[in-house]
């Protein structure tokens, strides 16, 4: 189930770093309920290149902001990382303190959140909250956290004036911009988001994408972006993985996977969101709603919801396929193709 | 500042409705109590002060009730807050002054002392959510923020002043001593004060510490405590700056509420004890029907009670830059 | 927030219309039901409850003495006639506290259940009527709620000598409803605007329609509550004004019993059941209430909900990650 070096296409600006920046590997959450144990992820695996930007898309509910939180170390009761492990820069962090942690957080990995009205300290002034990541990582000097402070602004677009203001103060955007420029303040290796244009308007979403896309040209760091709204990602990822019920259901370049989707599930997504330009088709749902994940089915997740469904996808759970440059975990689009990793 | 306007006018708002309250409160009891009052005092006062009475309660008075209003205002502005029938001829002014500052030291500090504790009890029992302390807590201190506080103030008497004589439980201080300023009255004063404070920090405190803990609770759920669990503070100071800090702004709110029942629980404490206070006088004022003293006294717990009130505002404002802005 | 909840997880995606948005009664009933049998908090003070509930309906059961007949040896202490000794006066001080168990729990109840209905009537009103009504109404009850009851209480009620049970509850239920006024116009207030009310008001449903079918039933958790801890706050502040020998004296409730034990120097003078039964029987009523409405904090507030597992370290859980694989 592994990706692997021959798979991966060359796109995207030239990272920072020789070598992957992130392996994940069977990575599994669960959250402890009183109904039980919920799996929210499965069993997710894949690679992360120096530089690249990889989009996660799919429904509410389908694991992939916890599958986030998992690789940021950042779960909190009652989701617990089950098994698996996230080689960042190849450490595995899943087995470090957090004491340990704490050299990487911010420096290497540094997270945006989708409202930067929850996200912000609503007592703090926003120099106070980039003072406070700079300081847990020994930079004292006061000019140097102003100067560096002053730099990440303007590297958004927002004027250092602003350093001054409580988050209640700033607009929307604004807000969410200062969000991302306090991510950018050690130049890190890895940036998460977490649906940061979610809340935004659609004119703002684009330009906010573009800013992010143009600091990655700028600074060189991998992206990983979650959010349920795939044509805006897929205009800026070099990859995309789609996701469903816990699991990888989809897994390649941008444009394979938006162009041509194997995955039934990815289909359907691509065929809710109607080209403003291309021809008027009838607007189609994905009938049905998710599995509950306390209790899966046994043979494909997608199965009940499935238009292609046939009767060997409901026996057994199904892995992933190689299709050409892509994986998919479907038994149709698979076995076109020679099994086997 | 639109914020503190708004609460000073509410304090302004306020203080006036009770000032009426007060106005009103006799004269709109079946029969004027005052003149019950009038009857029983009448061969025992000087027609001077039975006049007085009669104008201060709206008795056997030509003024209409609303000269009789202002004329109660006026009183009230110059400081006259009419004479004690229990210590007469003092002026009742006088007679709270002896008191008064007993029970602000009692109350003022026992409060100060349950809000600190309370609340860093409960900030620990929020963050270790699931330990012993976090089990122990909230049945434990349910339970002590039922009992009555005259009641832990007996059961304090009896333990540590009855029985094995740690601490005295009579008065404020010894009725041997007389009131100054030297530093061993004052430690006398202390001694007394002891356990009345314990009584009263006991059965407040747990409320402290449950609503601490639960609004910790809400906050440590918060998206910008995750953020600064991303950037790699340390547990301090997201314990502190993260979450405390805004955890214990609903806190201070419900601090408004809590001055209430505390100083209802001062009364009794202090009456148990016989704690020469504010609350003791009210409670021997009530026994000898002292009218202008009872009055009186309870102007003044509601004025000191929009005060502490109103002091939680302005921390809420210095603590909260939102409402600042919004207003 | 993206992130998934325990509670998420399982429920339909919101493409799914979740029918009406609001907790039907019923269902609110069964759940608080359900609660209470598993919560140990909860049983124990519902079992209290009803304990003490036996008692005041049937108090001669257990306690075949007249409370109030002075034929006894006075000041006795604890013996196997006279459980808890006597009163000063010759009274069996056992058969008074069972007795007064219906005094105290009456007041408790219903000035709990009335000033509940107050505080909701105008919650309710102040937050949906909104504006001058609004204004007014809870300006009202903000003062109340700022001046301290127990003074005021007692200002009131020295007015009215010789006052009886029923202007004991009239007064309790005035100056207590407040507090639980105004959380129900807040919450008003929040589910004024949600959707399903608005669908109300497009059917053309008359004002009075939403508030009772609609809005009252989502707030039953609330108001629930809110008749628990004013009923706690209740039972303390009657026995703290008979405490102070308001009210009528020579009725048998624990708060008169703490009275005459305090005039006759029940503490100095050795008589420590006296002082400290009624005492502890009112704390023990005020707990059960408490405790049962502590569970009710539990049951409407998920995130404080007894987590089956986790412990947690600050934000981290302290259960070891399980079966960390390590690097390939």
């Amino acid at each position: 189930m592994r990706t692997g070096q021959t798979d991966r296409l060359d796109i995207g600006p030239a990272g920072r770093t020789s070598g992957p920046v992130l392996e994940i590997r069977d990575l599994s959450v669960s959250y402890q309920t009183k109904r039980g144990n919920v799996r929210a992820v499965e069993d997710v695996s894949f690679d992360l290149a120096s530089g690249e930007f990889l989009g996660i898309v799919g429904e509410s509910g389908c694991g992939k902001s916890t599958l986030l939180f998992a690789i940021a170390q950042l779960l909190s009761a009652p989701a617990v990382l089950d098994a698996g492990s996230v080689m960042f820069e190849g450490v595995n962090l899943v087995n470090l303190s957090e004491h340990q942690l704490a050299s990487i957080r911010w420096k290497k990995l540094s997270l945006v959140m989708q409202s930067a009205m929850n996200a912000l300290n609503p007592v703090k002034t926003i120099a106070a909250q980039f003072s406070d990541a700079m300081r847990a990582h020994g930079v004292t000097s006061k000019s140097d956290i102003t100067g560096r402070s002053v730099e990440v602004l303007r590297m958004v677009g927002i004027d250092p004036v602003h350093l001054k203001s409580y988050p209640h103060q700033l607009s929307g955007g604004m807000r969410q911009r200062s969000m991302i420029a306090m991510a950018m303040l050690f130049t890190p290796d890895l940036v998460v988001m977490d649906e940061p244009t979610s809340a935004l308007d659609v004119v703002a979403q684009r330009s906010l994408m573009v800013q992010i896309k143009e600091l990655q040209q700028q600074l060189g760091f991998a992206i990983i972006f979650v959010t349920h709204d795939m044509s805006l990602v897929s205009h800026f990822s070099d990859r995309l993985m789609v996701m469903y019920a816990g699991q990888v259901a989809e897994l390649g370049p941008t444009r394979s996977v938006f162009d041509t989707p194997r995955h039934p599930y990815s289909t359907g997504l691509l065929e809710a969101f109607p080209s403003i330009r291309g021809p008027k088709v009838p607007l189609t749902g994905i009938p049905g709603s998710p599995p509950d994940l306390a209790r899966p089915p046994e043979g494909c997740r997608f199965a009940p919801r499935c238009p292609q469904v046939q009767d060997r996808c409901k026996a057994d759970p199904v892995r992933l396929y190689h299709v050409e440059d892509v994986l998919v975990r479907c038994l149709r689009a698979g076995n076109g193709v020679s099994s086997g990793d | 500042m639109r914020f503190l306007l708004r609460r000073a006018a509410f304090f302004v708002l306020t203080l006036w409705a009770c000032v009426t309250l007060n106005f009103l409160l006799p004269r709109l009891m079946p029969g004027n109590p005052a003149i019950a009052l009038l009857a029983k005092f009448h061969g025992r006062l000087s027609p001077v002060a039975l006049k007085a009475i009669e104008i201060a309660f709206g008795v056997n008075t030509k003024q209409n009730l609303a000269s009789q209003y202002v004329s109660y205002l006026h009183d009230l502005l110059t400081g006259n807050l009419g004479t004690s029938l229990t210590f007469f001829p003092t002026p009742v002014s006088v007679v709270i002054r002896g008191a008064i500052l007993y029970t602000l030291g009692l109350v003022g500090v026992t409060t100060i002392l349950a809000f600190i504790l309370g609340t860093l009890i409960g900030i620990l029992g929020a963050w270790r959510r699931g330990g012993w302390l976090d089990s122990i807590l909230p049945p434990v201190f349910v339970i002590t923020s039922a009992i009555p506080y005259f009641w832990v103030g007996m059961l304090l008497i009896l333990v540590f002043g009855i029985q094995l004589h740690w601490f005295p439980y009579d008065f404020a201080y010894d009725p041997s001593l007389s009131p100054s300023l030297t530093l061993s009255f004052i430690g006398n004063v202390i001694e007394h004060s002891i356990l009345p404070a314990i009584a009263l920090l006991v059965t407040s405190i747990g409320g402290w510490i449950l609503t601490m803990r639960n609004t910790m609770i809400t906050t440590l759920a918060e998206d910008y405590v995750k953020m600064a669990r991303a950037k790699g503070l340390s547990s301090r100071r997201i314990m502190f700056d993260y979450a405390a800090r805004n955890a214990i702004l609903p806190n201070l709110s419900g601090f408004a509420m809590s001055i209430g029942f505390v100083v209802s629980g001062a009364v009794l404490v202090e009456f148990v004890f016989n704690y020469n206070g504010l609350g003791y006088l009210l409670v021997q004022a009530l026994d000898a029907e002292d009218y202008p003293l009872m009055q009186a006294l309870f102007l003044l717990i509601t004025v000191a009670v929009l005060i502490a009130i109103l002091l939680a505002d302005i921390i809420t404002a210095i603590l909260d830059p939102r409402t600042r802005s919004a207003g | 927030m993206a992130i998934l909840t325990g509670a998420a997880l399982g429920e339909p995606a919101p493409g799914v219309a979740e029918p009406g948005g609001q907790v039907q009664a019923g269902q609110a009933i069964g759940r608080i039901w359900r609660a209470v049998r598993s919560n140990k908090k909860a049983f124990t003070g519902a079992t209290l409850l009803v304990i003490f509930t036996f008692l005041a309906i049937f108090p001669w059961v257990i306690a075949r003495d007249n409370p109030e007949a002075e034929i006894y040896g006075r000041s006795l202490g604890p013996s196997a006639a006279h459980w808890l000794g006597t009163t000063s006066y010759g009274q069996d001080l056992f058969a008074q506290a069972v007795w007064g168990t219906r005094e105290t729990l009456i007041i408790a109840v219903v000035s709990g259940a009335l000033s509940t209905f107050l505080s909701v009537i105008m919650g309710l009103a102040a937050g949906y009527l909104g504006g001058l009504w609004d204004a007014v109404l809870n300006f009202i009850t903000d003062v109340l709620l700022v001046v301290p009851t127990f003074p005021l209480l007692i200002i009131i009620v020295a007015y009215l000598p010789g006052i009886g049970v029923p202007g004991l509850i009239a007064v309790l239920v005035v100056t207590g409803y407040s507090y639980g006024a105004r959380q129900l116009r807040a919450q008003t207030l929040s589910v004024r605007s949600r959707d399903y009310l608005e669908a109300a008001r497009v059917r053309g449903e008359r004002s009075i329609y939403v508030i009772l079918v609609e809005i009252i039933p989502s707030m039953t958790s609330l108001i629930v509550a809110t008749f628990l801890g004013t009923a706690v706050y209740n039972v303390l502040a009657a026995a703290g004004l008979q405490f102070l020998g308001l009210g009528n004296p020579n009725s048998v409730s624990w708060g008169t019993m703490l009275y005459w034990a305090q005039n006759n120097e029940a503490l100095q003078t050795d008589q420590y059941m006296w002082a400290l039964v009624p005492g502890a029987l009112i704390g023990l009523l005020g707990a059960a209430f408490a405790l049962v409405n502590y569970a009710f904090d539990e049951i409407s507030n998920p995130a404080l909900a007894r987590v089956p597992i986790t412990r947690t370290r600050g934000l981290n859980p302290v259960v070891r990650r399980l079966r960390a694989n390590r690097a390939d």
